[in-house]
């Protein structure tokens, strides 16, 4: 049993923004996966909530005319995993998502919920971070779009506006032509977890793949939000692949970096599988690239 | 004959089709609810409540708290089986709520409400207003001179400190030559996390309460609510259905007495207590964290001169099982590499954490966490072989412990050495595997344990079986021994088959049991329902058909010594020949206007033995040193539980316990803020439980060596499985990587400590 106040139901984007603003109290639900945890927990008790789950024009992969992928925000992890658009273009993301909870969480969890939520080890969005995704946001005043760096304010805290909602997520033709990409998720164990740390890296290599055109990295949970690392996107751009490259990119991520020292990890222990996992990851996507890693 | 067979379980075709009644299934809606209210505070004392805004809840019937407790009816919780004798008894130190707060999460008061919204609505809406005292988490220092103390009458928070002293210590480390290997071995505290959270809910009728609880133990629980409410034990009826799983947690009284004080409150009325996930890890029971320290002083020829144990139990708040736990534990040192001077150190010790109970192992998982880690690193510091060292000192045949009379009649821990061995290739594994470099390395390691079956002589062992025919010649069976998922209602009915000589299908085993209809027994823990239980099944399944017999005789005018029951036949034995088959006898008995019977039989065994059970664990490993993390690649346990029942259960028994001790090896850990007291992890996602995806495919052998003290030449098998593969585990990391972890779990947390300190990363 279940301490909510109301429950209203909206059948479209449009509907959905009216109930919004009819309750201004309301929060939003999709699949629940989080949402219903907090009511559980009492965070949440007593809420009034607008549930957007039967939106289905907020389902599906598509491509758009400019040629960038659009996820529905309603689309489920275990959709965004078997959708050929993402298989094709951006794998990892499908792999990522398939790291989340297990395959009930999969089924009734969203993409816009997870990113939506603000928290920093949701798994879609550290790979979302490394391929400059934008998110779509649709309400009162029209759509807005904003780049997902600016999108996540701080912990627990996204740009979303009152009676606003995510409306999808896209990622520019741009940011994923010619990127191949690795998501290493450490977590305690093999499912139905956290991650202690998520790293997503992708690269570009040279035609001969022999260089580096451009490597990006992305981390959840090495701050209160997720978070690209510049300095180690800085120190393999332009860099011959070799393994000086890879070493020197995974170190510099400590410049960066700055995960917590709590009682679920230490923050000397993440500093050090980040440097590793950094390392693997840009390996992995090298390899997927074509590239070979000289000594 | 039905026992060795693997037929299906007697209830499988219920659990699979859902049709199977537990707890909650059973309660009527009209129910009142209950939630427990929680001290905030480690150590300290409630001054007051401020209920105004609770009270306000629409649909909130009554909050009690523990200053509405008037009668002090201090009662014990173990499971244990009661003593007459005053100095045996359990320590009777719980209220059903408490203004003396001993633990962050001690029961202090109570909402009944009319539905969960409000009961956990008004639970938010208490304030309460304490006296902080200082408080203690760390066992040890729970000792020293000036701690925090929880309870008057026991001085530096000692439960009990117990020890053994075979030999002549001293005298014997000043052998010269000797190489003394010393270390310091600790589990962490872990939960059960049985699917099946604690329930029960609790009315009044007539002037007795009914309790319906997911609970091992319903007799125990009788005796204890009727303690704890200062009332007649017969006034309290316990009603146990399935209940899915305990693992121990359920051998102990958890909420049943609060539950039925509750009901009294609101007038008798119906009232449920439901305890989330979250309660259950903090506020039911835990497994003993224990801290043990070993010196063993060893030859260079590989033999033991003289060993020492300290062990240091952490208890938690209330004292529960007490110091049993740590006394099996420690009772399995001297026994398991017998050495002719030994001093054994068993200290209980209060805490203000979770009060530790029973879990899957009794001190048994603990202890060999301790052994079989340092067994590894004596055989590192004699540079011998960790599989011929324990050959050579492990329990040698012939073995006879004088206190128990328990005998090793065979060599049980050289088979399943040799079964486990081959079933997962060791010998090319361990020698492929040494001198590895690189990040990823693997490792195969060995661990044995010690298990005893039962309680005898510490405590009573009785059991009672019914046995009522029924027209069709079929008949219920009754035991005081209960089903917690583990399949003993299906070996029950094979065993009771066999005796009276009926197909199986004729048994129906009375799985719902009811205090007010069910023989008298003390229930599942210790591995012994099947093992006791037998010793009942076959005096009762003697007399039920001697007595089938009788009437065949009036029937047949044949003598009852020719006459033998087969497969549900009367048969003469001489010439084999069928006379009647059971149907006709057992509705004719029932009807005949002649000589009308009601045929059944009754009666009660007290056994007065029980039985080593002993087997090993080899696991192999994959080490990713970088990442700090190990997985389990393959492990086998071989068990011998003597002739095996029922093979297909007692490999998924096996496999149960398995399960459990890899997430003890590797993951789980209760754990403690430091400043507050406060569990930190105590939610599924938190505290890593194992997964499936954490578990390659589990291997359970069997050496089948029949126990010639047993009814049916078998023994424990419930909670052997779940003492050796943490150890094993640990010893493949350290055959990995030369580093051996002295904490469990084996976790990537300790894994980042223990490597860093060796340099490898």
């Amino acid at each position: 049993m279940y301490d909510i106040k109301a429950l209203y139901e909206a059948e479209s984007v449009a509907d959905a923004i009216r109930l919004l603003q009819e309750h201004p109290e309301a929060q939003i639900i999709a699949g629940g996966s989080d949402v219903l945890v907090q009511v559980r927990e009492g965070k949440r008790a007593g809420a009034e909530l607008v549930s957007i789950y039967g939106i289905d024009a907020m389902r599906g992969v598509t491509y758009d005319e400019e040629g960038a992928i659009r996820i529905g925000s309603l689309t489920s992890f275990s959709h965004i995993a078997a959708d050929p658009i993402i298989r094709e273009k951006i794998p990892v993301l499908g792999e990522a998502v398939s790291l989340v909870g297990g395959p009930q969480i999969r089924n009734i969890g969203t993409i816009g919920g997870n990113t939506c939520n603000g928290v920093t080890s949701a798994d879609s969005a550290s790979t979302l971070f490394a391929w400059d995704a934008i998110v779509e946001l649709t309400g009162p005043d029209g759509i807005r779009k904003v780049p997902i760096q600016e999108f996540y304010i701080k912990a627990g805290k996204v740009d979303l506006r009152p009676a606003e909602l995510q409306t999808a997520i896209i990622i520019p033709k741009k940011a994923y032509e010619g990127y191949f990409g690795n998501y290493i998720k450490y977590a305690m164990r093999e499912a139905m977890d956290i991650a202690t740390l998520g790293c997503s890296v992708n690269v570009c290599l040279t035609e001969d793949k022999t260089g580096i055109r451009d490597a990006r990295i992305a981390y959840g949970v090495a701050g209160p939000v997720p978070m690209r690392v510049p300095t180690a996107e800085a120190a393999a751009k332009g860099q011959p692949v070799c393994r000086e490259t890879v070493e020197t990119f995974a170190k510099s991520v400590l410049e960066d970096i700055h995960p917590r020292d709590s009682w679920r990890a230490a923050k000397a222990f993440r500093e050090h599988i980040a440097v590793e996992m950094a390392k693997r990851a840009l390996t992995k996507s090298i390899e997927l690239a074509g590239g070979e890693i000289r000594e | 004959m039905y026992t060795g067979q693997s037929i299906k379980r007697v209830d499988a075709l219920d659990k699979v089709t859902g049709r199977t009644k537990y707890t909650d299934d059973l309660c009527d809606r009209k129910a009142y609810i209950a939630r427990v209210l929680h001290s905030t505070i480690a150590n300290g004392k409630v001054l007051s409540f401020d209920l105004s805004e609770a009270e306000k809840v629409p649909g909130v019937v009554k909050i009690l708290t523990c200053f509405d407790v008037k009668e002090k009816h201090y009662f014990p919780t173990a499971g244990h089986p009661w003593s007459t004798d005053p100095g045996h008894q359990d320590v009777a130190d719980r209220l059903v709520l408490t203004d003396r707060v001993l633990f962050y999460g001690d029961d202090i008061a109570a909402v009944v409400a009319e539905d969960e919204v409000a009961a956990a609505q008004a639970l938010r809406l208490i304030r309460v207003e304490y006296e902080e005292y200082p408080f203690v988490l760390d066992v040890q220092k729970a000792m020293e001179d000036g701690a925090p103390l929880l309870h008057e009458n026991y001085p530096n928070n000692i439960l009990k400190h117990t020890t053994i002293r075979n030999g002549d210590y001293e005298k014997a480390i000043q052998e010269p030559g000797l190489i003394k290997v010393e270390g310091w071995y600790e589990t962490p505290v872990v939960q059960h996390c049985h699917i099946e959270n604690f329930i029960c809910f609790a009315e009044k009728e007539g002037e007795r309460i009914t309790v319906v609880s997911s609970t091992q133990i319903p007799h125990i629980v009788r005796r204890i609510v009727g303690q704890a409410l200062g009332t007649g034990w017969g006034n309290i009826r316990v009603i146990k259905p399935y209940i899915g799983g305990g693992f121990g947690n359920k051998q102990d009284i958890l909420y049943e007495p609060l539950c039925a004080w509750l009901s009294l409150q609101v007038g008798g009325h119906l009232v449920k207590l439901d305890v989330p996930r979250e309660e259950t890890f903090v506020c039911n029971r835990t497994r003993h964290s224990i801290r043990n320290h070993i010196i063993s002083w060893v030859r260079p020829d590989g033999t033991y001169a003289a060993r020492k144990l300290e062990a240091f139990s952490d208890q938690g708040a209330y004292a529960s099982h007490g110091h049993s736990i740590c006394a099996k534990g420690a009772g399995a040192f001297p026994q398991l590499y017998p050495c002719p001077n030994v001093e054994v150190d068993a200290y209980t010790v209060f805490t203000n954490k979770p009060v530790a109970g029973a879990m899957r192992g009794y001190g048994i998982p603990q202890s060999m966490w301790a052994v079989e880690s340092h067994t590894e690193d004596v055989c590192a510091a004699i540079g011998a072989d960790p599989i011929e060292f324990r050959r050579r000192n492990l329990m040698p045949v012939g073995y006879t412990d004088g206190f128990s009379k328990n005998e090793n009649y065979f060599d049980s821990f050289n088979q399943c050495l040799d079964k486990a061995m081959k079933a997962i290739d060791y010998e090319r594994k361990y020698k492929e595997y040494q001198n590895q470099t690189g990040d990823i390395r693997r490792g195969i390691g060995v661990a044995v344990f010690w298990y005893n079956t039962a309680v005898w002589p510490i405590s009573l062992e009785s059991t009672s079986c019914r046995m009522v025919l029924n027209q069709d010649g079929s008949f219920q069976l009754q035991l005081g021994e209960t089903e917690i998922g583990q399949g003993a209602d299906t070996a029950f009915a094979q065993m009771a088959a066999d005796v009276v000589g009926v197909p199986v299908e004729k048994v129906h085993v009375v799985s719902c049991q009811d205090t007010d209809v069910t023989p008298f027994g003390t229930s599942a823990y210790a591995s012994r329902q099947t093992y006791v239980a037998g010793f009942s099944i076959r005096q009762t399944g003697l007399q039920l058909k001697e007595k089938i017999l009788d009437y065949a005789h009036l029937l047949t005018r044949m003598p009852a010594f020719n006459l033998d029951i087969r497969e549900g036949n009367i048969v003469r034995i001489p010439d084999g020949r069928v006379l009647m088959n059971l149907e006709e006898l057992a509705t004719e008995a029932l009807y005949s206007l002649d000589n009308s019977r009601h045929i059944t039989a009754e009666s009660t065994y007290q056994v007065k033995s029980n039985a080593y059970s002993f087997g090993c664990t080899i696991a192999e490993v994959e080490v990713d040193i970088p990442m700090c993390r190990a997985k389990l690649l393959n492990i086998v346990n071989c068990h011998d539980a003597g002739k095996l029942i029922n093979p297909a259960l007692a490999e998924a028994q096996v496999h149960g316990g398995m399960s459990m001790g890899i997430g003890f090896g590797l993951s789980e850990k209760l754990m403690f803020d430091e400043k507050t007291g406060r569990p930190l992890n105590n939610n599924l996602l938190d505290y890593k439980l194992s997964t499936f995806l954490d578990h390659p495919t589990l291997k359970a052998e069997f050496v089948e060596n029949a126990e010639p003290t047993s009814a049916f030449g078998t023994k424990g098998l419930g909670e052997p499985p779940a003492c050796s593969p943490a150890p094993a585990i640990r010893n493949a990391i350290y055959h990995a990587t030369g580093v051996g972890v002295k904490n469990a779990p084996a976790n990537p947390h300790n894994l980042f400590k223990a490597f860093s300190e060796a340099g490898l990363i």
